[in-house]
């Protein structure tokens, strides 16, 4: 019962063993090199090695060789080029050198370190904050820690990999329910064993189908379970919420929440992870979750551009109020033209299209590159019910004047590819 | 519950995931013989924690490649 599971981000486990030729270790990977020689075969641009040879602005590129707009960033709030953010950057590089060598434990926590979880601390409002080198790894370890032997992690099928991958680093047990349903999640923490440790898992934003949780529900259920909640907010933090801190905080339940996770890779810009928290031993965790301990700190630039950049989305609320305008545009031209998308209204910055097939996904996908678009093409097992996605995720530096360029190359693309 | 009840519920369970109406044997494995995909896995498990309110966690489903080992572990489950 193992094998085709392979669910969203899932790790697949069934991969069909090869025939006719030697095996070897590699012979595992037949079935994806298939799809892929498969795909290319139709001559499409192959939709995963994409170059991007010159970057011109949070919305803008030169992508194998053509002028593009950036429809598939994650760069929400497009501060990779803010000149504070840049500057600080440069300031950290002269001062501080290129990298820090060393883990955060040893050598590897510099001025700049405590400084980005101060800003942490000062834009959730929160006691504790602990910054991973990257968002994948703050689930990784989180999760693995938190829940050990003889605890049960209960969390949402459709998952982003990270939380997966954390799930199967530890050794508790793990139970996921179906996507977003409230009862279901609540009958499993009701099976849970007397003494068992609860940990329930959750995110505000899918990255999917951009569709949003409905936390206010869940995490009282999960309260009345005495279970502890962690919520993945890396697709709504400095965007969704008064603040920028998330989905918990738009749906008024930011305070019951245990653990928060973040990314510094989209809305902040620069890449790392963190975790912020109110609970008292959280400092514990410093010296406890291996993959904070043994891997290289952030670098000095890194760090310093992030926490310039956190800083200043505490005080984005326009940019956050014109990402929504474009969000809502985008989504409503994209349904009047005739796409089929993954939620009905605007929940969140990404509007998922849903493709008919892999085959018209990766022409359409490559019908928008030629009109000089660039969205992410999702497609399974990292897609829930094995949908094909183009998945556009919007920046508050996109003009207005931009998001309808965008339509009418979709519109274009659409008719070429014979998707609407 | 003993193994021939848990066995007679499950067969009733599995009725409507059986799209090719393969004859179900103790040793009917459910990704080769049965082609159960990610989802229809997914919803035949959570049939069957509903039917048995009980927990069969993804640890203890790496466990189970056929017809034979689910009623087993079910049963197992069943007399906690």
């Amino acid at each position: 019962m193992t094998e085709g599971i392979s669910q969203a981000d899932r790790p697949s486990k069934d991969i069909a063993p090869p025939t006719g030729e030697a095996r070897d270790l590699f012979s595992k990977f037949d079935e994806v090199i298939e799809t892929r020689r498969a795909l290319l075969a139709n001559g499409v641009e192959d939709p995963f090695s994409l170059v991007m040879e010159r970057v011109l602005s949070p919305t803008r590129a030169i992508c194998n060789g053509r002028d593009t707009i950036l429809l598939g960033t994650y760069n929400y709030m497009g501060m990779t080029f803010d000149p504070d953010v840049i500057e600080a950057g440069k300031h950290a590089l002269d001062n501080f050198g290129a990298g820090t060598t060393g883990s955060r434990v040893l050598n590897g926590t510099y001025q700049g370190h405590c400084d980005v979880e101060q800003a942490l601390r000062e834009f959730y409002a929160m006691d504790h904050a602990m910054v991973f080198s990257t968002g994948y790894q703050a689930n990784l370890g989180i999760i693995s820690t938190v829940a050990g032997k003889g605890d049960y992690i209960v969390l949402d099928i459709d998952s982003h990999a990270s939380i997966w991958d954390g799930c199967a680093l530890g050794n508790a047990e793990v139970v996921p329910f179906k996507h977003n349903d409230i009862e279901a999640m609540d009958r499993r923490l009701g099976r849970i064993p007397e003494g068992g440790g609860k940990l329930v898992v959750l995110e505000g934003v899918y990255s999917m189908l951009g569709d949003v949780a409905p936390l206010k529900e869940m995490v009282a259920v999960a309260k009345r379970h005495g279970a502890m909640v962690l919520v993945d907010e890396a697709h709504s933090m400095g965007f969704i919420g008064e603040h920028g801190r998330g989905v918990a905080e738009a749906q008024g339940v930011l305070d019951q929440v245990d653990f928060v996770i973040g990314t510094f890779s989209k809305s902040v810009g620069t890449v790392g992870g963190f975790c912020v928290s109110n609970h008292p031993k959280f400092e514990i965790l410093r010296l406890v979750c291996r993959p904070y301990v043994f891997t290289a700190s952030l670098p000095p630039s890194v760090v310093a551009t992030a926490a310039t950049s956190i800083r200043k989305l505490m005080h984005g609320s326009n940019k956050r109020a014109h990402l929504w305008e474009n969000s809502k545009r985008l989504h409503g031209g994209l349904k009047a033209l005739g796409f089929t998308l993954g939620t009905e209204s605007t929940q969140s910055a990404i509007v998922a299209v849903i493709m008919p097939d892999l085959e018209r996904g990766a022409g359409m996908w490559e019908a928008l590159l030629k009109e000089g678009l660039y969205v992410n093409l999702a497609r399974p097992p990292a897609t829930p019910a094995g949908m094909t996605l183009l998945r556009c995720s919007l920046c508050a530096e996109h003009s207005a004047e931009e998001v309808e360029t965008i339509l009418g190359m979709f519109e274009r693309a659409g008719k070429a590819v014979g998707i609407i | 519950m003993d193994r021939a009840e848990v066995d007679s519920r499950i067969r009733t369970l599995i009725e409507p995931f059986n799209d090719k109406n393969a004859e179900v044997g103790e040793a009917t494995t459910f990704a080769g013989d049965l082609e159960f995909d990610s989802l229809k896995v997914m919803d035949f498990v959570a049939a069957i924690e509903d039917e048995f309110d009980i927990i069969i966690s993804m640890n203890a489903q790496a466990e189970i490649e056929n017809y034979g080992q689910l009623v087993d572990a079910v049963s197992e489950l069943t007399a906690r």
